[in-house]
């Protein structure tokens, strides 16, 4: 570990993207989101890498995934309303399988809201925000140092899979200055896309046995193919019958399906013992922690569950918690959306759920006064 | 059989193409290839992206790296690739309405940016792929779908909202003028900056029927009898350009500073610090 | 100082709150402590009252956040106004000598210190009022030795302020 410094949360996502190969950026200014471009606008052209002002959210998405296809690890960054213009981009990515990621520092909505408190209502639309179905892998930081290094995996997830990564964040974590010990190259593990360099034009989309993504070259390697939104065979091209075209979307799906243990994160923190499991991700797992820590203090048996990776959600990890629990308490700043996941596989455990959405985040005496009530 | 020139740019597994009969856009599509060709360019290094219309179609024809993006941001995804590889030649090929009505901030953009793509315009005064409906280039007073009591709305001028927009290479060809398109094409692609080379097609399943301009053979005999070139057009009057079409180049400043060129010294210049 | 710091910074936009929490929580992170600052956002950070926070531990940082301010320093009347009422006995107020003071602050112990007025009179630069301001609250709550505000303190400014800067953190030093 390198020397402690104290660094913002949308710092950290830059330094930890660029830490991991990430050496293109391209995307438009919205608040609280607008430091990632302006550090990127920095530190990119230091380290050979490029940035790009675009005219607009929907052009930022394009110009990154553009980018990729020429094979180098690119990034875009957005807030709320610019988030709902990159939906289809990120859409075409999945369909495409091009790698990138995709940042949304939440802010409170819909619409302009109120600029620009922090919220954490995006998290469905980061699942379900494309039209179509389509694979999704959604990452949501707690801390700084954890979006650092988070930051990594999302490029090697992008990269492993060949698919969007959506970088969850939030404006208390994103705006948030804490310490952070920054890791040495050789402490983070950073995976590049695998590249057979054996294909034929026509085998650009051909998948491997056992594996999901395709391995064709970038753009300017020698392969002529095509890259299209289209559903594609494994030349690249429609040229398919329903059930190649079921076979693909299977695929798609399965690339996160059939990998949940390679994506998935959590983390349990007093657990064991508990009979009160609180469920909580990002900035308000903040709350959420603090909360449990003092109603532990005070004789609860309280423990928190938070997914780290939030798409897919954990669901056995949670299916295994709610045998062992009394209740569970969904805390999130937003109107209830992982709630509902946490319903789903809950079983006959009950959910309670505070939520926030007002622009200020959750407090810990009110998560606390709550655990109380229930215990 | 196919031509030496087909067989070295197409993928002919694809084709023949979806076009349909007396569609411009085979001969344009043709033009590019042949510029290319004529330019002894490295088909490992020149990428095609276009949008989504009857005009991005060709993409997927052409035997070279290709991308099929989304409709109006294939300006956007080109200037992503030309940005991350400066190396790479990059043409994007688009229709009237994929440039310049849902793409038209990425087009102008792009032009004010100086950005060495070339953006090559399959200009067929109607959406073709939904049907007929009017675009930004369909001429006042011309009926389509979506203009069923003849269209209101004034016309974009593509070249010179280009060039408005700081292209520094702004041209028009049309189908029928095979050599002199295939020229200008070719002038736009050696061209280091933004090119934008307007291309009349012809559409005569839609625009064509909807305004009753004959069929594909009439459309393109339109075209041979109206169309002046540029050094004619010089000379005539006003209203002996009445009704008439002009083709050819009209701006080529060739030593304006091109943008990924500027970050390139930029990089470099932080290297020096 | 005391185990845990939460320290709440408060005056209008523009005064430089934010930088000063920064510069703050620099020096602890710099003295080997724990810290986390953040701030209100929104356009009451443009001119209306304005509000930085750090949190500043000996241990783990936990909650990231001020809960209950263990400091108070207000520039301005309308910020004191509004984040300084209601606040427990134990909690520090600092103000700016030029606030007028209220009632309820009168009736408690408060700390006052002519910040704004040294910036401008000692030092020569009005904006140098934050600097003034950290140095203040850094001899109140005995933080980080002065050389370490320092070394956090260039780390934060343009290049090229130094000079004024480092004056700004002499005369904070002195002001009380």
């Amino acid at each position: 570990m390198g020397k402690k410094v104290l660094m913002q949360g949308n710092e950290a996502c830059v330094m930890g993207a660029i830490a991991a190969g990430m050496r293109f950026f391209a995307g438009y200014p919205i608040t609280p989101s607008t430091e990632i471009a302006e550090i990127s606008a920095q530190e990119l052209p230091k380290v050979g890498g490029r940035f790009l002002q675009m005219e607009d959210e929907i052009s930022g998405a394009a110009a990154a995934i553009g980018a990729s296809v020429a094979g180098v690890k690119a990034m875009t960054a957005t807030s709320g309303p610019g988030f709902s213009l990159k939906q289809e981009h990120i859409g075409y990515a999945a369909e495409a399988e091009i790698p990138v990621v995709v940042v949304d520092v939440q802010r409170v909505g819909p619409s302009t809201g109120l600029p620009t408190s922090p919220a954490q209502g995006d998290l469905m639309q980061a699942r379900w925000g494309t039209h179509g179905d389509h694979p999704a892998i959604v990452i949501s930081p707690a801390t700084v140092k954890e979006t650092y290094l988070e930051a990594v995996r999302c490029f090697n997830l992008a990269e492993k899979y060949r698919t969007p990564v959506i970088f969850l964040m939030d404006e208390m974590v994103g705006h948030l200055r804490e310490g952070i010990e920054i890791p040495e190259a050789d402490e983070l593990e950073v995976i590049d896309r695998t590249v057979n360099k054996n294909l034929t034009d026509e085998q650009a989309y051909a998948i491997p046995e056992g594996k999901y993504a395709p391995e064709m070259a970038p753009f300017g390697e020698g392969m002529h193919y095509n890259i299209s939104g289209l559903f594609h065979d494994e030349t690249g091209f429609p040229r398919g019958t329903a059930q190649s075209y079921e076979k693909f979307m299977n695929r798609l799906l399965d690339k996160v399906e059939k990998n949940r243990a390679d994506i998935e994160k959590w983390e349990e923190k007093f657990l064991d013992d508990a009979e009160i499991a609180v469920v909580s991700f990002g900035g308000a797992a903040r709350s959420a922690e603090e909360a449990v820590i003092e109603a532990r203090k005070q004789g609860i048996k309280a423990g928190l569950f938070r997914p780290i990776t939030v798409w897919p959600f954990p669901e056995k990890a949670l299916e295994e918690l709610a045998k062992k629990v009394k209740r569970f308490l969904v805390v999130e700043n937003n109107a209830g959306q992982m709630v509902i996941e946490v319903k789903a596989h809950a079983g006959n455990v009950p959910v309670d759920f505070l939520g926030r959405f007002n622009g200020s985040v959750v407090d810990p005496d009110e998560v606390l006064a709550k655990l109380k009530e229930e215990a | 059989m196919a031509s030496e020139l087909i067989n070295n740019t197409m993928r002919l597994r694809n084709l023949p193409h979806i076009w349909c009969p007396g569609c411009g856009n085979g001969i344009l599509m043709r033009d590019v290839a042949q510029a290319i060709t004529n330019l002894g360019l490295d088909r490992d290094k020149v990428v095609i992206v276009s949008g989504i219309g009857c005009s991005s179609r060709a993409a997927g024809y052409m035997n070279y790296n290709t991308l099929h993006t989304t409709h109006g941001r294939a300006i956007a995804f080109a200037t992503g690739i030309k940005m991350a590889k400066p190396e790479l030649t990059v043409i994007v090929i688009t229709g009237d309405g994929d440039s310049s009505a849902i793409g038209g901030n990425h087009l102008i953009h792009a032009a004010r940016r100086n950005i060495d793509l070339t953006v090559v315009v399959f200009n067929n005064n109607i959406y073709g792929m939904t049907g007929g409906q009017f675009s930004p280039t369909t001429p006042t007073g011309s009926f389509a779908t979506t203009a069923p009591y003849g269209s209101i709305d004034r016309t974009f001028d593509l070249p010179t909202l280009a060039m408005g927009a700081g292209a520094t290479y702004a041209a028009r060809g049309s189908a029928y003028h095979v050599p002199q398109t295939t020229k200008l094409i070719q002038d736009g692609i050696a061209h280091k900056g933004f090119a934008l080379i307007d291309c009349m097609a012809v559409c005569p399943t839609y625009y064509g029927r909807k305004n009753k301009k004959g069929d594909a053979v009439k459309m393109m005999t339109w075209q041979k009898d109206n169309v002046v070139l540029k050094a004619k057009a010089d000379t005539m009057t006003p209203e002996e350009l009445e009704g008439k079409a002009v083709i050819g180049c009209f701006r080529n400043e060739p030593n304006v500073p091109e943008y990924t060129a500027e970050y390139t010294k930029l990089i470099e210049r932080l290297k020096k610090a | 100082m005391r185990n845990r710091e939460e320290i709440r910074l408060v005056g209008s936009g523009g005064q430089g709150v934010i930088l000063a929490s920064v510069i703050l929580a620099e020096a602890a992170i710099l003295a080997g402590k724990n810290a986390a600052q953040s701030q209100s956002y929104g356009p009451e950070a443009r001119g209306g009252a304005c509000m930085a926070q750090a949190v500043i531990s000996n241990g783990d940082l936990g909650f990231p956040k001020v809960r209950v301010p263990s400091f108070l320093m207000a520039l301005t009347e309308q910020s004191l106004e509004k984040y300084g009422k209601n606040l427990p006995e134990d909690t520090i107020i600092l103000v700016d000598s030029s606030l007028e003071i209220p009632d309820w602050l009168a009736a408690r112990k408060y700390y006052q210190a002519p910040i704004l007025q040294a910036a401008i009179e000692q030092v020569g630069k009005a904006q140098t009022a934050n600097i003034v301001s950290v140095a203040v609250v850094n001899k109140i709550l005995d933080l980080v030795p002065p050389e370490v505000l320092k070394e956090a303190v260039a780390a934060r400014i343009p290049k090229g302020t130094e000079a004024a800067n480092f004056k700004a953190l002499e005369v904070g030093m002195n002001l009380l």
